[in-house]
C-alpha cells in the first residue's frame, strides 16, 4: 500500500450530521440530515479508486461506485449523478435504505483496514445535490415505438421497469392498488427515514417522461390481465410486492390494539395518521408498545410508535442480536431513540379486558439451537421460563407472504409453494405469455435494490420481446 | 376523480344516495361487492358495499348513514362534486344459484347492500322473499325498490308506525316455522344479523351475512379488518365480506368496530362544531 494509500485507509469517516436522539424521537422528519458539499467531498477523497473495486462487486445493480465517487471529489455532481442514473434510477431512494453494510460498503477495501468509504451517504449526497440544483433536464427517449405495456404494481420495482422502458420509446401505463404510487416506499417505510417527497419526485419525474399512472386500479379486480392484453398491451409486468401480512396464530391476536404492520405503517404513512385529527385517519397511540420481530419492518414500526408519544417500546424476538436482520443503521437508530430489546424472546398468548382491547401478553424465554433451513440458528424455547409482560399495542412485524388477491385470478400462471410467482431469473419471464414478474413477488420479501435489479432485468428482456419476439 | 351525478337524501337526511361515475368498476361490479371511498387528499378510506350499477351509464350507487366524520364530510358533497379516490370492485361477489325458497332480511342501511342482491336471487329464478325493516317508519328506505325486487315484501317497524309492530325477526320466524326455506341472507347491524343468524340455526337453514368491519387497503394486504369464522381468521375485504352467519364470532366483531370509537367521537365533533361555524 502506497504512503498516500495509508493515509487515506487512516482518514476518519465523514459521518452525516442527524437530528439528536432526543429531539427527533419525538417527530417525524428524516434524522440524518445531509452531506454538506465540503464534507462529501473530504469523504470522496477517501476512496482507494480501486483497480478491482469490492465495492461494484457488492452492489446488486452493478453502479460504477469508484466512477461516481471520482467525480464528487472533482466537484462535478451533475456528471457524479448522471454516471449513476446509468444503473440506478432511483438514487435517492437507494442512497437512504440500502443494506449498504452487507452490499457495496461491506467490501469496500478501505473497510478492511479502516471504516469503508461512505458510499451510501455519497449517493444520496449527489441525487439530494441533482434535486435541490439540477436543472431537471430530462434524458433522451427513443423514438416512439408505438407498442404498450402495462406495469402493474408502483413500488421501486415497477418504477424501474416503468422509467427503462419510456425511455426505449414505450408506451407505458403504470397500474397502482392504493391511491398513491410508491409501493413499500410510500406506504411502509417512514417519512424520518425516507420523506415522501423524493418518492413522488421519482414519480413526477417519471410522468413527465410520459409515463401514465393509473391509481386506483386494483389488477385482479378492477381489470384482469386477459383484458389488458385485450385492451392492446403487448407486455405486462407484476411488480405487485409481497403484500401480505403473517400473524402469529397465537390465542386473543384478534385483539384490539394488535395490528399488523402492514397495517400500522399503511395509517401512519399512506393515511398520515400522525397528523390526526388534522387528517381523518386515526392510529392507535400505545402507552406500553411491544413490536415483534427485529427487521426493518420492526425498526420502523417501533420507531413510529415512540414518535407518536408511547412512554415505552420494546422490540421482542426470538432470535438474538446477530440473526436481527434489519440494516445496521436502523437498530443504532432505534437504540439511540430509547427503544429497548428483548432478545430470545417470544409470545405465547395474548390477554384483554372485557372490552376485547389488548392488556398484556405472556412469553417464554428462548435459546438458539442448531441451524435451520435458513441456515439460522433455531430457536428452542425454554420450559418454565414465562414471564407477563403489560402492553396495550402490539405491532406484528415477523414477515410477510404472497398476496393472493392477482394471482388467483391468473389461471395460467405458475406459482411456487408458497404462492409466489414462478419467473426465471435472468429475464423475469413468467409461464404465460407476455407476462414479466419480478421484485417481492418473486423473491419474498427482500430488499429495494434487489427488486430494482429485477425490474432492469426484465425491462431488457421486455425490449428484447418487443423487437423479436418471446 | 369520481363525480357525482345524483344525490338524494333519505330516511330524513340521516341516510344519504349518491350515484357516481366509475365506468370502470360499475363494468365489472357484481352483487355484493363493495368500494373504498375516499373524500379527499386527507380523507380516510371508508368501504360501503354497492347498492346499485348502472354499466351502460358508467355508474354505481352507495347508500349510507352519516355516523361519523367521514360519512359526515361524504354528505357535504354535491351533484357535480367528487370522490376524489374510489376503489373496487372488492371482496367476493355473492354467490348466486337456484335454491328454492329463499328469506332476505334487511335492516337500516343493509337493506341498500341487501337491494341488488335480492334482485339478483330473484333472476336466477328463486322464489324471494323480502323482510325489511326500521325503527320507524321515517327511516325506512328503499320500500318501493325491495317490492320490485322480490316476490313479497314484508315491512316491520320498532316503534309499530308502520307494517308490522316488531323486529324482523318476528316476521322471520313466522318465515322459517311455514318451512321450506332454503336461503336466507340477512344485512343490516351486526346485533341484527347476529339475531338472525341466532334464530335460522335451530332450523339448519344456511344463512348469509355480509360482514363490515374496519378497512384500510381492501385487498387482503393489512388484515386490519379481519374476524373470527369458524374459529380461523378470515379478512373480510377478500374472504367476503359474506359469511356463514352460523359460524361467525359476532362479539368479536362488535367489539372490533369499536377499535377507535373515542378517536372517532372527537374527530367528527370537531367536525360538526366546524360545520356549524360555517
Ligand atoms: C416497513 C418496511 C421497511 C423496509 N425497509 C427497507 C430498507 O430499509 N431497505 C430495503 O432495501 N428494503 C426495505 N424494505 C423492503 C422493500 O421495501 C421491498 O423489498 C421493496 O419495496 C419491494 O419492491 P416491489 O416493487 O417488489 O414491491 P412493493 O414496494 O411492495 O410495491 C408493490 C406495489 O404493488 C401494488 N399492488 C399490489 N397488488 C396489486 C394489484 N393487484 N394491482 C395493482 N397494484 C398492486 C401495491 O399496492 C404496491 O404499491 C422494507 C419494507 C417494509 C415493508
Ligand atoms: S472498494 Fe471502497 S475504496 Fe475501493 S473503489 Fe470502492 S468505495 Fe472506493
Ligand atoms: S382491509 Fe386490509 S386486509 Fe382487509
Amino acid at each position: 500500500m502506497t504512503e498516500k494509500a495509508k493515509k487515506k485507509v487512516k482518514a476518519p469517516r465523514v459521518g452525516m450530521p442527524e437530528q439528536k436522539p432526543e429531539i427527533r424521537k419525538r417527530n417525524f422528519e428524516e434524522v440524518p440530515t445531509g452531506y454538506t458539499v465540503a464534507m462529501a467531498q473530504e469523504e470522496a477523497a477517501r476512496c482507494l479508486q480501486c483497480k478491482k473495486p469490492g465495492c461494484v462487486a457488492g452492489c446488486p445493480v452493478s453502479v460504477d461506485i469508484p466512477g461516481f465517487i471520482n467525480l464528487v471529489s472533482q466537484g462535478d455532481f451533475t456528471g457524479a449523478i448522471r454516471h449513476v442514473w446509468t444503473k440506478n434510477a432511483l438514487p435517492a431512494v437507494c442512497g437512504r435504505v440500502c443494506p449498504q453494510e452487507i452490499q457495496c460498503e461491506g467490501l469496500c477495501i478501505v473497510g478492511k483496514r479502516g471504516e469503508p468509504v461512505a458510499i451510501g451517504n455519497l449517493e444520496r449526497f449527489v441525487a439530494d445535490w441533482e434535486r435541490e440544483n439540477g436543472t431537471g433536464e430530462l434524458p433522451p427517449t427513443a423514438p416512439p415505438t408505438g407498442k404498450k405495456v402495462a406495469v402493474v404494481g408502483s413500488g421501486p420495482s415497477g418504477l424501474t421497469v416503468a422509467g427503462d422502458l419510456i425511455q426505449k420509446g414505450y408506451d407505458v401505463t403504470v397500474l397502482e392498488a392504493f391511491h398513491k404510487p410508491g409501493g413499500v416506499l410510500v406506504y411502509g417505510i417512514p417519512e424520518f427515514r425516507l420523506p415522501k417527497a423524493i418518492v413522488a419526485q421519482e414519480v413526477n419525474f417519471l410522468e413527465r417522461l410520459g409515463a401514465k399512472v393509473e391509481v386506483n386500479a386494483v389488477v385482479g379486480r378492477t381489470v384482469s390481465l386477459d383484458e389488458l392484453f385485450e385492451e392492446g398491451y403487448e407486455a405486462i409486468y407484476l411488480g405487485v410486492g409481497a403484500g401480505l401480512p403473517r400473524f402469529m396464530n397465537l390465542p386473543g391476536e384478534n385483539l384490539i390494539g394488535i395490528l399488523s404492520a402492514n397495517e400500522y405503517l399503511t395509517r401512519a404513512n399512506l393515511m398520515k395518521a400522525y397528523l390526526f385529527p388534522d387528517v381523518d385517519t386515526p392510529i392507535p397511540k400505545g402507552k406500553n408498545v411491544v413490536v415483534l420481530g427485529a427487521g426493518n419492518v420492526a425498526m420502523d414500526s417501533a420507531r413510529t410508535a415512540m414518535r407518536l408519544g408511547a412512554d415505552n417500546v420494546k422490540i421482542v424476538y426470538r432470535r438474538s442480536r446477530d440473526e436481527m436482520p434489519a440494516r445496521a443503521a436502523e437498530i443504532h437508530h432505534a437504540e439511540e431513540e430509547g427503544i429497548e430489546f428483548f432478545l430470545l424472546t417470544t409470545p405465547t398468548l395474548f390477554k384483554g379486558d372485557d372490552k376485547g382491547r389488548l392488556t398484556g401478553m405472556e412469553c417464554l424465554k428462548m435459546e438458539l439451537g442448531e441451524p435451520d433451513d435458513s441456515g439460522r440458528r433455531r430457536p428452542i424455547a425454554l420450559e418454565g421460563t414465562e414471564f407477563h409482560m403489560d402492553t396495550d399495542l402490539v405491532i406484528v412485524a415477523v414477515g410477510s407472504g404472497a398476496n393472493p388477491l392477482l394471482t388467483q385470478s391468473t389461471q395460467d400462471m405458475e406459482l411456487n409453494q408458497w404462492g409466489y410467482i414462478v419467473a426465471d431469473e435472468e429475464t423475469g419471464k413468467t409461464t404465460k405469455k407476455g407476462v414479466w414478474a419480478g421484485g417481492d413477488i418473486v423473491t419474498g420479501a427482500a430488499t429495494v435494490i434487489l427488486a430494482m435489479g429485477a425490474g432492469r432485468k426484465a425491462s431488457d428482456s421486455i425490449h428484447q420481446y418487443l423487437t423479436w419476439g418471446w | 376523480m369520481f363525480k357525482i351525478v345524483k344525490r338524494e337524501e333519505m330516511a330524513e337526511g340521516t341516510v344519504i344516495l349518491n350515484e357516481i361515475e366509475a365506468p370502470l368498476i360499475a363494468k365489472k361490479a357484481k352483487p355484493g361487492q363493495f368500494v373504498i371511498l375516499k373524500a379527499n387528499e386527507d380523507g380516510e378510506r371508508i368501504p360501503l358495499t354497492m347498492a346499485d350499477t348502472d354499466p351502460d351509464k358508467g355508474t354505481i350507487t352507495i347508500i349510507y348513514m352519516v355516523v361519523g366524520k367521514s360519512t359526515a364530510l361524504f354528505k357535504t358533497l354535491k351533484v357535480g362534486e367528487v370522490f376524489q379516490d374510489v376503489i373496487g370492485p372488492l371482496g367476493k361477489p355473492t354467490h348466486l344459484e337456484k335454491v328454492g325458497k329463499v328469506v332476505c332480511v334487511g335492516g337500516g342501511t343493509g337493506v341498500a347492500v341487501l337491494h341488488p342482491i335480492t334482485r339478483a336471487l330473484k333472476q336466477v329464478g328463486n322464489d324471494v322473499t323480502c323482510i325489511i325493516g326500521a325503527r320507524t317508519k321515517d327511516l325506512l328506505i328503499l320500500e318501493e325498490e325491495m317490492k320490485a325486487a322480490s316476490h313479497d315484501l314484508r315491512v316491520c317497524t320498532d316503534d309499530g308506525t308502520y307494517g308490522h309492530h316488531g323486529f324482523v325477526t318476528d316476521v322471520l320466524k313466522e318465515a322459517m316455522e311455514d318451512g321450506d326455506v332454503n336461503l336466507v341472507v340477512g344485512i343490516g347491524p351486526v346485533p341484527m344479523m347476529r339475531a338472525v343468524a341466532n334464530l335460522t340455526r335451530p332450523f339448519e337453514v344456511k344463512t348469509l351475512v355480509s360482514l363490515n368491519p374496519i378497512m384500510i387497503d381492501g385487498t387482503g394486504m393489512c388484515g386490519g379488518c379481519r374476524v373470527t369464522v369458524g374459529g380461523e381468521t378470515k379478512f373480510a375485504c377478500v374472504d367476503g365480506p359474506e359469511f356463514d352467519g352460523h359460524l361467525v364470532n359476532f362479539d368479536e366483531l362488535m367489539l372490533r368496530l369499536q377499535a377507535y370509537c373515542e378517536e372517532e367521537k372527537a374527530c367528527y365533533e370537531d367536525f360538526c362544531t366546524l360545520q356549524a361555524a360555517t
